[in-house]
C-alpha cells in the first residue's frame, strides 16, 4: 500500500531534530534509514506521523575507537558496519550479525541506531548490544544520557528512550585479547528474521549469552552463562531452556524455538572451542 | 508549530544523469515518484514493504529499495534506474546474458535483478554461485527458479574477468 505521513521535516542537526520533535505535539517520529519505518507506513501500521528525517545529519555517522571503547554513530548503515575494519577487530559480533540482516539493498539503507531504537525482538543488533554490554547514548531536551543495553530494551518495539529523545550513538568495550564473539541463528530463508538467534561471548571474566526471537526482547541468559563458566555445556543448555519462554507463531512453535536455542548454544560452544558442530 | 512539517517537500536530485527538481508529497515513496511523476516505469512497485526487490534502484551508488525510501529523502542524491543504466550501456552485457540464458520469462523482476546483480558485479572479481544467490536473495522471481539468473550473472562475471568461455 501507499504510506501516509502527516508531514515531513529534514533535520540539519541533532539540536534541530530535538526542536522538531518537541514541536510535534507527540506526533513526531524519527526517520533514519527507514527500512522498518517506511515499511510500517506503507502497511498503514503507522499513520499520520510527523517525520523528523535525521538521515542527513553527518555527525551521527561513523566509527571511532576512544581508548578501550568503540563508538558507532547511530546513522552508520548496516553495510558500513559490516565492512568496517575497526568493528571487525574490536566487535566482530557486529560484523557477523550484518550478514544475517535482511538483504543487501536493505543493508545499504538501514542504520544501526534505527535497528536498536526499533527494538524488533527478532533482530540481531539489539541482542548483540546486550551480549556486548553496550551503552546506548541518547540526546534530549535536557541533555545527554547513556543507557545500558539491559535497561534499554523493554518490550516488543519498546525501549526506554523518551519520545523527545534521539539515539545518537552506541558504545561498547573493545574486545580483549583472546576474546571470542560468535553469532548463530536459524532462519528459514536467507534474510528472514531469525526463528531463534544466539550471541556467545567469551571473556576472561566469563561467558555472556544473549538470545533473540525467543520473547518480547533479547534476553541475557545468566543461568546458562554461569553453567558455561563452570564448563558444563549440558547444564548450560538445560539452564537456557528454563530461562526462556518463547512464543508460538506461524513461523515456529514455542517448543521448537526452545529446542533450537539449545542447538545454537551447542554449535556456538563448538565454534568457540574450534571444533565443528 | 507544526507548520515546519510540510505536506509537500521540495527536492533537487539527478535521475539517470539529468537534474530533476520537484515538489513531492511527504509520504510518497521514491518508486512512485519515479514511475508516476517522471514516467520511469522500469523499476516496479510490487509488494511495497521491502520484501520482493522489484523496485530496486541505484541511489548514490548503492542498490536500494525504491519502496522503502521516501521521495522527500532523495534531495541531493544521484539516482539511476534501469532506463538510465540501459541508455548508458552499463548493463548491456548483463541484459544480453539474461536473454541468452533465459533468465527471465515475464520480466517483472528483471529491472530490480539487473540493478542488484550489477551492484555485486561492480565489486569486481568472480563471485561464487553461492555469493550470487546470497546477493540476489532479496529479489524474488516467480518464473525462472533462479538457476538461469545465477547462470547469467556468473557468465557475465567470468566474461568481465576475462575468463569467459563465450
Amino acid at each position: 500500500m501507499k504510506a501516509s505521513a502527516g508531514g515531513y521535516a529534514r533535520a540539519e542537526s541533532v539540536r534541530h531534530a530535538l526542536d522538531l520533535l518537541a514541536g510535534s505535539e507527540g506526533q513526531g517520529r524519527v526517520l533514519a534509514g527507514g527500512q522498518s519505518l517506511v515499511a510500517a507506513m506503507n502497511m498503514r501500521l503507522s499513520v499520520g506521523d510527523l517525520l523528523v528525517d535525521i538521515s542527513k545529519i553527518s555527525e551521527l555517522s561513523g566509527v571511532a575507537v576512544e581508548g578501550d571503547i568503540l563508538r558507532i554513530g547511530a546513522l552508520t548503515r548496516h553495510a558500513q558496519v559490516g565492512a568496517d575494519a575497526q568493528i571487525k577487530t574490536h566487535a566482530p559480533l557486529l560484523t557477523a550479525a550484518v550478514s544475517h540482516i535482511a538483504h543487501a539493498a536493505i543493508r545499504n539503507r538501514g542504520t544501526i541506531g534505527g535497528a536498536l531504537a526499533h527494538a524488533d525482538p527478532a533482530a540481531e543488533f539489539p541482542a548483540c548490544a546486550l551480549a556486548l554490554g553496550a551503552t546506548m547514548h541518547a540526546e534530549g531536551p535536557s541533555g545527554t544520557r547513556g543507557i545500558a543495553a539491559d535497561e534499554f530494551f523493554e518490550d516488543v518495539f519498546t525501549t526506554s528512550l523518551s519520545e523527545d529523545e534521539i539515539l545518537t550513538s552506541i558504545t561498547m568495550p573493545i574486545a580483549e585479547q583472546g576474546e571470542v564473539q560468535i553469532l548463530e541463528e536459524v532462519a528459514r530463508r536467507s534474510g528472514d528474521y531469525a526463528l531463534v538467534g544466539l550471541c556467545l561471548i567469551k571473556r576472561a571474566v566469563g561467558h555472556r549469552i544473549a538470545v533473540f526471537s525467543v520473547g518480547p526482547r533479547p534476553i541475557l541468559a545468566t543461568n546458562a552463562m554461569a553453567a558455561l563458566d563452570q564448563g558444563d555445556v549440558d547444564a548450560a543448555v538445560e539452564a537456557l531452556s528454563n530461562e526462556i519462554d518463547p512464543p508460538s507463531d506461524t513461523q515456529a512453535s514455542s517448543a521448537y524455538r526452545r529446542h533450537l536455542a539449545g542447538v545454537l548454544l551447542r554449535r556456538a560452544v563448538c565454534r568457540m572451542k574450534g571444533e565443528t558442530a | 508549530m507544526t507548520e515546519v512539517f510540510r505536506d509537500k517537500v521540495d527536492v533537487s536530485l539527478t535521475v539517470n544523469g539529468e537534474p530533476v527538481e520537484a515538489r513531492v508529497p511527504a509520504g510518497q515513496h521514491m518508486i512512485d515518484f519515479l514511475r508516476m511523476e517522471l514516467g520511469l516505469t522500469g523499476a516496479h512497485a510490487s509488494c511495497e514493504h521491502g520484501v520482493c526487490g522489484a523496485c530496486t534502484i541505484r541511489v548514490d551508488g548503492d542498490a536500494v529499495r525504491g519502496c522503502l525510501m521516501l521521495a522527500a529523502q532523495a534531495d541531493g542524491t544521484d539516482v539511476w534506474t534501469v532506463e538510465g543504466l540501459t541508455d548508458a550501456a552499463a548493463v548491456s552485457d548483463l541484459q544480453d546474458a539474461f536473454i541468452t540464458r533465459n533468465a527471465l520469462q515475464c520480466g517483472f523482476c528483471t529491472p530490480g535483478m539487473l540493478v542488484a546483480a550489477e551492484e555485486l558485479l561492480s565489486k569486481g572479481g568472480v563471485p561464487s554461485r553461492g555469493e550470487i544467490r546470497e546477493h540476489l536473495s532479496g529479489n524474488y522471481c516467480r518464473c525462472t527458479g533462479y538457476e538461469a539468473i545465477v547462470d547469467a550473472v556468473e557468465s557475465v562475471a567470468l566474461n568481465r574477468a576475462g575468463k569467459g568461455v563465450a
